[in-house]
């Protein structure tokens, strides 16, 4: 078992000593080598759940282990990629990626870095700052950034929503092609339905405000996935109806 | 490359070159303006010699004093004492500054008497130096310093602090300790307002140095202001306010240039203008 969450829940409270829960009794297991997709609707605290397993955020009670271990901070074997790049604009694309590799000596950092920009299609972007970037290959440069550290589990928050349809679909097939090729384990927060069909092997759904684990889909198809088959659809509508979308 | 695109960017980095010179030039036409101004009023009687003289007094003075050997060492000293007072000043802002926007805890104890500092006016020094420090170079330069240290640490610390969280996160995940996270993250994204807060520092340089001058000095700008003032030469007093702002500006001008070396990757209105304009 990779991650093990039981009982999980986070309040907010405001100076005033108002709260606000935002996690509510959340039970989950995610195991080794699992593409699973968190997906709810605005404000059901998917975010607030990877942020807590990425050890931004500390939660108010239950447990969490990753690989058999209490979560208490950021660790070394767990990448996060967010909504936004977050990529530092003084830094050229290589250097962003180095900030994750700083523990390695500067010729492992030179040939990892090398890897990963040939790996995301940016080797002629390398020498580039972020804002000479285009959205799509920014988010790739965060991605192999998080990357870097040849992490176990990698954690993406929305981390195409920002960007145009046919980048976003580039992208969704390229990180296909990673998970395949690593199989880190991989936790997709998103409320884009066909994203979580096509890139999972799980779906959990989250409801309500504070969040409730609702509904957990399989999805046992074949990838690369065809978005118009009858079983993808047919997945997509299950998920959609228990988001109450429809 | 083709000889043809050779000869193309060969001659847009020229027109780029002449565009910017153009754009430096364009600096020069207020004071030009005023100067042209300013010799009018006199000339038509408007500004009297014993209040105001004119521009072409104003050069005789310099020049008089060029010719006597006294103003390139006035002006030496004037600029060594702010030099001196604005890496000691810039130096401790620096330390204190960084101390205080990395860490809430330690800016809880020292920021509210920093603050209370800051409200005392400078002129208010200016007998504890003396008597501290005596009336020759220390109190001047340590005067200058003060002057400097407050908008360096303000801008320092409000730089450090208004840090974008997000990228802050950035390093934590990536398991930055804190000397990296403050070399690679919280001082890069400092630094525009902390140039910023180096200049507004130098400006004050410039200030302080006059009220050190006039506590009691036998050579400098300041020096020559009270000597003017003294000998009854108001033509002295403007040569010194004149070179005051030419100093000021110059100075200036270097920590711009060193600002603009040393901050890559902007991606702010200022340096979009600066771009489109190149």
């Amino acid at each position: 078992m990779t991650l093990q969450i039981s009982g999980l829940t986070k309040r907010y409270d405001d100076e005033a000593g108002r709260g606000r829960a935002a996690l509510d009794r959340i039970d989950l297991e995610i195991h080794e080598h699992e593409a699973v997709a968190l997906v709810g609707t605005s404000g059901c605290g998917k975010t607030t759940l990877l942020r807590i397993i990425s050890g931004i955020e500390h939660a108010t009670g239950g447990r969490l282990t990753l690989r058999g271990e209490a979560v208490t901070g950021a660790r070394r074997d767990v990448g996060v990629v967010f909504q936004e790049p977050r990529l530092m604009p003084w830094l050229t694309a290589r250097e962003n990626i180095r900030l994750a590799l700083l523990d390695l000596a500067p010729s492992a950092q030179a040939a990892a870095i090398d890897d990963l920009l040939r790996d995301m299609g940016l080797t002629d972007f390398a020498d580039a700052r972020p804002r000479e970037l285009s959205g799509g290959m920014a988010q790739r440069v965060a991605i192999a950034r998080a990357l870097a550290r040849k992490p176990q589990v990698l954690l993406l928050d929305e981390p195409f929503s920002a960007l145009d349809n046919f980048t976003r679909l580039k992208l969704q097939d390229h990180l296909d092609v990673l998970w395949q090729k690593s199989r880190f384990t991989l936790i997709l927060v998103t409320h884009d339905v066909d994203e979580a069909v096509a890139l999972s092997d799980r779906i959990i759904v989250m409801r309500g405000q504070p969040g409730r684990v609702y509904l957990e889909v399989a999805v046992d198809l074949q990838r690369p996935r065809k978005r118009t088959t009858p079983e993808f659809q047919a997945i997509k509508e299950e998920v959609t109806v228990a988001l109450d979308l429809s | 490359m083709t000889a043809i695109e050779r000869a193309f960017g060969a001659s847009a980095g020229r027109m780029g070159s002449r565009r910017v010179r153009h754009m430096q030039c364009r600096g020069l036409v207020v004071p030009a303006l005023l100067l042209v101004a300013w010799q009018g009023l006199c000339a038509w009687g408007i500004f009297t010699p014993d209040v105001m003289p004119s521009p072409i007094a104003v050069a005789a003075d310099l020049s008089r004093l060029w010719t006597k050997g006294q103003l390139l060492g006035d002006i030496a000293i004037t600029a060594w004492r702010v030099a001196l007072g604005f890496l000691l000043g810039t130096a401790v802002a620096t330390v204190l500054g960084a101390v205080v926007g990395y860490s809430r805890r330690v800016g809880d104890y020292l920021d509210p008497t920093v603050q209370a500092l800051k409200a005392v006016p400078s002129l208010a020094w200016v007998p504890l130096f003396i008597l501290w420090f005596g009336i020759f170079e220390v109190s001047k330069v340590v005067l200058i310093a003060v002057g400097v240290f407050f908008p360096v640490y303000l801008n320092l610390v409000s730089g450090i602090r208004s840090t974008d969280r997000k990228l802050v996160e950035v390093g934590h995940v990536n398991g930055l300790g804190r000397i990296d996270l403050v070399r690679r993250i919280l001082a890069p994204a400092a630094l525009p307002s902390y140039i910023t807060g180096l200049r507004a520092g130098l400006a004050l340089g410039w200030m302080f140095v006059i009220a050190a001058e006039l506590m009691g000095a036998s050579k400098g700008l300041g020096f020559l202001m009270l000597d003017g003032q003294m000998t009854g030469r108001p033509a002295t007093i403007v040569a010194a306010l004149l070179l005051f702002a030419v100093a000021g500006k110059i100075s200036d001008a270097l920590l711009v240039a060193v600002g603009r070396r040393v901050l890559v990757g902007q991606d702010d209105f200022a340096s979009a203008q600066a771009k489109a304009a190149r």
